[in-house]
């Protein structure tokens, strides 16, 4: 048997030298990466002073609409925390002359992909429908953003899903470890410190003249963008969206939203437990308070974070996965925002193996603020730079990154002045960026995992003062 | 964000092939709209390897995309999870690519790549700018041609690390993680393919040898049992050339023989209840269907969008959004070469009982089999289905992206520009075969049940 296999070897390598040799001594070279070309961006009002950003993108015929709303969490009043996000999820539980089922068939009939969302710092209404559909679908749209009806047993049913997802939450140690990060780093009043969703006691109360009031203050056409993406022309879609959103009117006066204040920055390190009986894995978070997407070190950082745990070669994946096996991956991240968000690393890690993981996350975070060799830097750069233009390639890419000029307010050169940008970007930039965003010795760890075998290792390691977060302390 | 996973992917083929679900005729989207179609050159290099080419200049990407056809079901009991781990194996490197440069070289060039496994092949794909096409064929072939070296042995310890804390993190810490590893063996005999997870068990992954390794690599890793894909900013011509100086020195290997497996059935209810740490318990509904592009296969994605697609969907309607004593609820057809499964699986409310639910279910599945659906409910089906093959083409990589499926269709179908033939599947399904389809595979005496209730963990 294995002599018939090396003897087909044999005549197909006889063959192949007919062909163009490849050298495999080293890898072969590059040519010029292709440059970044972006498409013009279309700007104009409608008759109601309501901006409509257009892309012409002519590959599939489908377009994305998406409206922007300049507010999102952010913007809940103390002991309401929630009413952004429920707002929006209710947009869409009819609207218009539809009660909230009519509404999805009507959206699903014409094949098209409606949904209502918010983050912090904004609340989006997005659309993808076959351009065919496109005029039969904005008045749908329309309706959910200006005529949303908000019905009170929506409300309850919606109120009841994400009390039991909340519930549902306490199975899971990745769930519970997104809800003590945050709390720890940003403190209870923050708004920041407590997720979007908001927490039982205020889901309970929220009612629909929080959610009105919310909407009339924050849902108005001189506080929002229209961005459309597609197969279409300017000539052919504003007169769909003129008769769709024209007439949209602002209710009551102009309530602009301050951005939150930056929560304080933390000053020594903490340890933070949490436990999770049996658990296969532990859940670790390591951070603080991080910076704004208005940072004029917003390339640099990118860069500093690809080495550090941005990317599959970075710093701490290669030692948590590759190096120790102690976990299917490691990574870390500044979440930039309208204020200073959280800047985190993280990991699930083994359990037997929680406090020699925690010790290689410092040795990384430590790591970081000496001298980046020279290859290391120039991956990273060209890894940032070089897979950029891939971020602008759908119809729904290209919409999501026209959001992120209008949410934090960029000039329309933010992408092509960011490639130059990262590839400007020195070790002695990294140097000073790590000195001032990464201080290791004043983070919070957090970790969620069996207390019994993991609380001993993690003592012995001198972090840090220890405190125990009851999980119920998560949910009020 | 980027790659920080070497993922399996269990239902990728069925949610890449079916998207959802759908039905036929009437005001649908169809008529209005061009035939789906992805011009490609294929041609057969002399060692077997099968070359699909596709130029979109969209963007100045190029996408590798490369499967071999190989996956759990062609492993052996008591090396369950191997396709797996030899996945993991091959970004470690090979005989003229360091341990650790595959990723540095290709993050240096600015691409993304990983890879995953399923019951019936391996897919591996490389996103790159267009003018680092060469640096993806080197590597690619390389791996394919001269994966183990004398440092092979000491990489698959390591990604057996890894491998276990993938499935720590997957299976063992998610809640209900233990479910889908139970019903692979309640609805297969002892032995068949499927009866066993893809992640494969502790003890197998711990048994895995580099002998193993050695063998797997050579039976099935051989350019006659793969096929490769190029989608994006290439010169055609060029890049015929680039792929036969890479890859014509790898060496053909031993046919690789189609599986034999007879089609598992049940012939009687399977029930079982387990134990987890969960706040609610959870109903799975799992049944033998008519495997991947064979007939029915669609109808069954279309039995699936009417039950569980959208507040209109007929489960959806009734527990989640009427009788409000589900948390969610969820139907699916999970579409495989040697045969399928439907699956059903409904997560109670706080205080409600899966006796309940189930009771709700077998309504809901008579009256489908009593009544024909009505026709607007089969045009809005066949509509979202129709819009999400127009979405499925946006992207020309990763997994999903118009590269896997071409090779997705060459696999299944024999035929890369399936795209539209897979729409007709769809179009021509009609609301009696829709009937007679959950009247014939989804019998309530022969099935499994199975329930996860709330205790310690099993």
């Amino acid at each position: 048997m294995m002599k018939a296999l090396t003897l087909l070897v044999t005549l197909v390598a006889s063959v192949s030298l007919v062909a163009q040799q490849p050298d495999r001594k080293q890898p072969p070279p590059l040519g010029p990466a292709p440059a970044l070309k972006l498409p013009a961006i279309q700007k104009h009002q409608l008759s109601n002073g309501l901006a409509v950003w257009i892309v012409e993108h002519h590959e599939v015929p489908l377009a994305q609409i998406n409206l922007i709303v300049r507010s999102g969490s952010a913007a809940d009043p103390i002991g309401k925390y929630g009413v952004g996000s429920l707002t929006a999820a209710m947009l869409d539980e009819g609207a218009g002359a539809r009660s909230s089922l009519e509404f999805a068939d009507a959206v699903e009939f014409l094949g098209a992909n409606l949904s209502t969302s918010s983050s912090f710092d904004a609340s989006s209404i997005r659309m993808s429908v076959p351009v065919s559909k496109l005029a039969e679908a904005l008045p749908l749209m329309s309706d959910v953003a200006l005529r949303p009806s908000f019905p009170a047993t929506e409300l309850d049913r919606l109120r009841k899903e994400r009390l039991t997802s909340l519930l549902q939450a306490r199975d899971n140690a990745g769930a519970l470890v997104q809800l003590a990060f945050p709390r720890i780093v940003f403190g209870p009043t923050h708004r920041y410190g407590t997720s979007a969703n908001g927490l039982p006691a205020t889901i309970e109360a929220l009612t629909v003249d929080d959610l009105k009031t919310f909407y009339r203050s924050h849902f108005r056409p001189d506080n929002a963008t229209l961005l459309v993406v597609g197969d279409l022309t300017l000539s052919t879609a504003l007169p769909m969206l003129e008769q769709a959103f024209g007439g949209w009117k602002a209710d009551g006066m102009v309530s602009l939203v301050a951005a939150v204040p930056n929560a304080p920055q933390l000053t020594t390190r903490q340890i933070y437990l949490v436990d999770k009986p049996e658990a296969a894995q532990s859940q670790i978070r390591i951070g603080w308070v991080g910076v704004s997407r208005a940072t004029p070190d917003y390339a640099v950082l990118e860069v500093l974070n690809t080495i550090l745990g941005g990317s599959f070669t970075s710093r701490l994946n290669q030692n948590l996965r590759e190096k120790n096996g102690y976990a299917y991956g490691a990574s870390s991240g500044f979440d930039r925002r309208l204020s200073a968000g959280p800047f985190v690393a993280a990991a699930g890690v083994q359990t037997d193996k929680t406090a020699d993981a925690l010790r290689e996350f410092f040795n990384e975070l430590n790591g970081i603020l000496t001298p980046v060799p020279a290859d290391e830097l120039a991956k990273a750069r060209s890894y940032v730079a070089l897979g950029f233009p891939g971020e602008f390639e759908t119809t729904g890419d290209m919409a999501r990154k026209l959001e992120e000029l209008v949410v934090y307010n960029l000039p329309d050169t933010t992408f092509s002045n960011f490639v130059p940008s990262v590839t400007a970007v020195t070790a002695a930039d990294l140097q000073r960026a790590a000195a001032r965003f990464i201080q290791p010795e004043r983070m919070a760890v957090v970790v969620v995992g069996d207390l019994k075998l993991i609380e001993g290792p993690i003592r012995a390691l001198n972090l840090g003062p220890i405190t125990h977060v009851p999980v119920d302390n998560l949910f009020r | 964000m980027t790659r920080l996973t070497h993922n399996v992917l269990i239902v990728a083929l069925a949610v890449m092939l079916a998207g959802s679900a759908l039905p036929a005729q009437s005001p649908a989207l169809s008529g209005q709209t061009p035939a789906l179609s992805v011009p490609y050159t294929q041609f057969t290099l002399p060692n077997g390897l099968n070359v699909i080419l596709h130029r979109d200049t969209s963007v100045p990407v190029v996408a590798v995309n490369l499967w071999y056809h190989v996956g759990s079901a062609n492993e052996r009991v008591g090396r369950t999870g191997f396709a797996h781990l030899f996945e993991h194996v091959m970004f470690e490197g090979s005989m003229h690519v360091p341990e650790g440069s595959f990723d540095t070289w290709l993050e240096a060039a600015g691409a993304n790549n990983n890879g995953s496994t399923n019951t019936d092949r391996t897919n591996y794909y490389i996103d790159l700018p267009a003018n680092a096409l060469e640096l993806a064929l080197f590597l690619e072939s390389d791996r394919m041609g001269f994966l183990l070296d004398d440092k092979a042995p000491g990489k698959v310890d390591g990604q057996r690390d890894v491998v276990k804390n993938e499935k720590r993190q997957s299976v063992d810490n998610q809640p209900y993680g233990q479910a889908f590893v139970e019903l692979s063996s309640l609805l297969y005999p002892p032995g068949h393919p499927y009866s066993w997870p893809v992640i494969g068990s502790m003890e197998d992954l711990t048994a895995a040898s580099f002998e193993d390794v050695a063998r797997f690599f050579r039976t099935y890793y051989v350019p006659n049992n793969a096929s490769l894909v190029i989608a994006g900013d290439i010169d055609l011509a060029n890049t015929r050339k680039l792929v036969e100086k890479w890859f014509d020195d790898v060496a053909r290997g031993k046919p690789v023989e189609p599986l034999a497996t007879p089609t598992a059935v049940l012939d009687g209810v399977k029930r079982k209840t387990i134990t987890d740490r969960v706040q609610l318990p959870r109903l799975y509904l799992a049944w033998h269907t008519p495997g991947l592009l064979k007939p029915g296969d669609a109808t069954m994605d279309m039995v699936a969008n009417l039950l569980s697609s959208g507040k209109n969907s007929r489960l959806y309607r009734r527990l989640v959004y009427d009788l409000q004593i589900a948390q969610d609820v969820a139907a699916f057809q999970q579409s495989q070469a040697l045969g399928s499964n439907f699956i059903i699986m409904a997560t109670a409310r706080p205080g409600q009982d899966l006796g309940k639910i189930q009771a709700v279910i077998d309504e809901e599945l008579d009256q489908l089999r009593a009544e024909a659906p009505g026709g607007r409910e089969m045009t809005r089906a066949l509509n979202q289905t129709e819009a999400s093959f127009y979405r499925n083409m946006e992207r020309v990589g990763g997994f999903g992206g118009k590269a896997d499926q071409l090779n997705a269709y060459f696999k299944a179908a024999g035929t890369p520009d399936f795209f539209d033939q897979d729409l007709a599947r769809y179009r021509t399904v009609t609301a009696a075969e829709v009937q007679a389809a959950v009247g014939r595979y989804l019998p309530k005496d022969r099935r499994v049940e199975l329930s996860v209730i709330p205790g310690d963990k099993k």
